[in-house]
């Protein structure tokens, strides 16, 4: 008998055993590679490059070094103590030619006015004046702008000639470079996107709790009814899968409204006085339930598919060996479904910290969360480095959530059905 | 003599009221309003009784047991524990052990958690629990495993433990659903033995559940067969297999030969019976009582003997054909065509100098009458 160990195992024709086995699945490899290719593909190009595009734009900062090439390098030198040379100046003046003769000053001027005001104004106007710019430059140019005086001005160039930066970063955690190049915090009113973090994860927990509190019963009933029954509720919990969104969503606002079906009826019934309606849409409150009921199937399916596993024998060897209903319950049912609970919590909140829609529609200004605030950058003060840098901060408390439960719980208890 | 055969049917007697421990009464279930699960069930159970629920699936054994533990309310009649009605008593305070099919270990504990559920919940101190949680897990002998989790054990060794919780907190009545369905055969007989030692030790009362008629009739006291909702018979299992009271009784327990024909002469402790194929035969009438019934004969298999060389003291003694022949190791199965029934089943010990037999061969089989019951139809 030959030892495995020194000789490898062979086939009957002498191929070693691997080689041959290699050789037996290339085939239906190669088969099931084609099959997905187009799936992998369209994931490639829809979602795994967007993904990377925005991480690369969230620390992507080629103005200066792009527009100022000449200034940045004659920059090099400069101690950042007082105000530059005429070199500086002359080449500063050469960039801004170029950079209008190539029409691109407008993305310099968008740049370095987040991080200082009054910037965008400035190179415009000197831009304007540069074809009767006579030297010395340094004074004409201070004289056509104050602001080429200022000693931040030339550190903020400075400080963004890389072409990395992590101002966006900042920024979007309510930070900011000093002139002197320390990250301080933006002045009290300038402070949005903390606010609007905070609020999206708390309100995020409030929606799973909710989703937990009425989905655990539903999911109970959808484990233990009849099959006719429990076919019946399951129809029931997958029909928003069937409604629009946005129906789903205007339908909130339709009974929410001040002057909606719930207030009505609630006049109707004289439980609240016409002058007294309550404010439920437009707010926080609107968020919350309009967004609990969106994402409830979320919590229920997961928790529907640990629940169905759970023999009804557990309950009652708990109960025969003399547990209260409720006690039985707590010891019992309730920690074999912990799987669940994790699950569709996890679910329900990484799909709510992500939510637009809802939100925008029903939050009005105090139940926005922040990837409303993402798109106001993408779609109306068009900065997208910050809106990538937003992005990128939740794809990372995502990610570091999905770590957590993976190791506690593990991912392939997330089950559908 | 007299004395053995006044202590055998005591068990079947002896039930007088007071002494019941468990007791249905004209109990009926029903699940849909339609249909009658249980159809007029009454049982008395002593102290101290081995008690088998016998049936096929659907009979309504298991409902009958979910209604003594309390998981399902009768739907008429009343359930009396120790003299008590308990119709409205919640299973937690029946105080009741349960031993399930699938054990129902709770996965997410530990073995000995397990075993201390029910004292838990019960209030014990510790020291108690701990001490009565070792003493269970050395009756069923699995010290070493109370940090595992129920996972972690084998089949037989999770049999073990859902035993130990369930006689844990000492209840005096243990049900049993099918605990042995989930194990193979070699296991499945250590642990009816394993069962029966615990009975025998504790002196608990015990009403099993099972299809399986060999472990009702290796284990119990009495046996109640079940079909249909109805109790067929109840008595001792030497009983239930001698002297069956109906077809479906002797054709549940044990093997049974069934041949089917009319009564032409009735005369008390013997009758006469024309059986379809127009041969006669001398039977012990048991379900019948008038000439002119029907009836099926039942007849077991080991009480049929080959007649050699004409010589035989039988009432019955037929011509048969010998159809197939079965080795089974420690007897022989002979499939028999007599009296026009192709199904005829002969068991001969495989004992030395049995006559040896091949397919075709005609020969003469015979038995007694009393071993010939005439049932119902």
């Amino acid at each position: 008998m030959p030892d495995s160990s020194t000789t490898p195992l062979t086939t009957a024709d002498g191929v070693p055993l691997k080689v041959s086995l290699r050789r037996a699945v290339r085939r239906s490899k190669l088969k099931a590679v084609l099959l997905v290719s187009p799936l992998l593909l369209f994931l490639g190009v829809a979602f795994v490059m967007p993904i990377f595009d925005m991480l690369w734009r969230s620390v992507d900062n080629p103005e200066v070094s792009a527009t100022l090439p000449r200034t940045v390098s004659a920059l090099e030198e400069w101690n950042g103590e007082v105000i530059p040379n005429e070199p500086v100046f002359a080449a500063l003046v050469e960039d801004l030619q170029v950079g209008q003769k190539e029409r691109n000053l407008g993305l310099l001027s968008s740049r370095l006015n987040y991080e200082k005001s009054g910037m965008r104004s400035a190179i415009s106007r000197t831009a304007r004046r540069l074809r009767t710019l006579e030297p010395p430059y340094r004074e004409a140019l201070i004289e056509i702008n104050d602001i080429w005086g200022e000693l931040d001005t030339w550190r903020l160039i400075q400080r963004e000639s890389s072409p990395y930066t992590l101002s966006y970063y900042l920024a979007a955690m309510d930070r900011q470079y000093s002139p002197q190049g320390e990250i301080v915090k933006v002045p009290d009113y300038l402070q949005v996107h903390a606010t609007l973090f905070w609020r999206t994860f708390w309100m995020s927990a409030v929606i799973t709790l909710a989703t937990l509190m009425l989905g655990y019963p539903i999911a109970f009933l959808l484990a233990n009814l009849p099959l006719r029954k429990s076919n019946l509720l399951m129809i029931l919990v997958l029909l928003p899968f069937w409604t629009s969104l946005l129906v789903r969503t205007t339908t909130w606002i339709a009974i929410l409204q001040s002057q909606g079906v719930l207030n009505d009826v609630m006049v109707a019934l004289g439980v609240i006085a016409d002058e007294a309606r309550w404010q439920l849409i437009h707010n926080k409150t609107g968020t919350i339930i309009a967004m609990t009921h969106i994402l409830l199937p979320f919590m229920i399916l997961p928790l529907y598919s640990v629940m169905k596993t759970i023999p009804p024998s557990y309950m009652h060897a708990a109960r025969s060996l003399g547990g209260k209903p409720f006690l039985s319950f707590r010891r019992v049912y309730f920690p074999l479904t912990i799987p669940g609970i994790a699950a569709g919590g996890i679910l329900v909140f990484i799909l709510s910290i992500g939510y637009y829609i809802t939100p925008a529609l029903v939050g009005g200004q105090s139940g926005r969360f922040i990837t409303n605030y993402i798109a106001y950058h993408m779609q109306t003060s068009l900065n997208w480095g910050l809106a990538a840098a937003i992005a990128s901060i939740l794809l990372l408390v995502v990610v570091v959530f999905y770590w957590i439960f993976n190791r506690l719980i593990g991912v392939d208890k997330v089950k559908l059905g | 003599m007299t004395q053995s055969l006044q202590v055998e049917p005591l068990v079947d007697e002896a039930q007088v009221v007071d002494a019941s421990f468990a007791r249905f009464i004209n109990v009926q279930k029903s699940y849909d309003g339609v249909e009658l699960v249980v159809k007029d069930f009454n049982l008395d159970i002593q102290k101290g009784q081995f008690v088998t629920l016998l049936g096929p699936s659907g009979s309504g054994k298991t409902t009958c047991l979910m209604m003594m533990a309390g998981f399902e309310t009768p739907t008429h009649g009343d359930i009396l524990l120790k003299g008590e009605p308990i119709n409205d008593l919640p299973p937690h305070k029946r105080g009741i052990g349960m031993v399930f099919q699938n054990y129902a270990l709770f996965p997410h504990m530990t073995v000995a958690e397990n075993l201390a559920f029910p004292l838990e919940v019960r209030h014990l101190s510790k020291d108690d629990i701990k001490q009565k949680v070792q003493r269970a897990l050395a009756m069923v002998r699995l010290e070493e495993f109370g940090d595992r989790r129920p996972a972690q054990l084998s089949g037989g060794q999770q049999q073990r433990v859902a035993l130990a919780r369930a006689l844990v907190f000492e209840p005096e009545l243990v049900l049993m659903d099918e605990p042995l369905g989930a194990l193979d055969k070699n296991l499945r007989e250590e642990m009816q033995y394993e069962i029966k030692r615990i009975h025998a030790t504790l002196g608990v009362t015990m009403i099993y559940v099972t299809h399986d008629q060999t472990e009702a009739l290796t284990m119990s006291d009495r046996i109640a067969v079940f079909n249909d909702g109805v109790v067929q018979q109840l008595a001792t299992p030497e009983t239930l297999y001698e002297e069956p009271e109906n077809a479906f009784v002797a054709y549940f327990i044990g093997e049974n030969n069934r041949l089917c024909g009319d009564i032409v002469d009735y005369q008390g402790d013997t009758c006469q019976v024309r059986l379809d194929s127009g041969d006669t035969v001398i039977a012990k009438p048991v379900a019948v009582h008038e000439v002119g019934a029907r009836t099926t004969l039942s007849l077991r298999p080991e009480r049929v003997s080959i007649v050699v060389n004409d010589d035989t003291s039988f009432e019955n003694c037929f011509a048969a054909q010998v159809q197939e022949m079965i080795y089974l190791g420690d007897h022989l199965r002979t499939r028999l065509s007599v009296c026009g029934n192709d199904e005829f089943i002969l068991k001969t010990p495989n004992a030395e100098g049995h006559v040896s037999l091949r397919p075709g061969q005609m020969i003469k089989v015979a038995w007694s009458s009393s071993d010939c019951r005439a049932l119902d139809a």
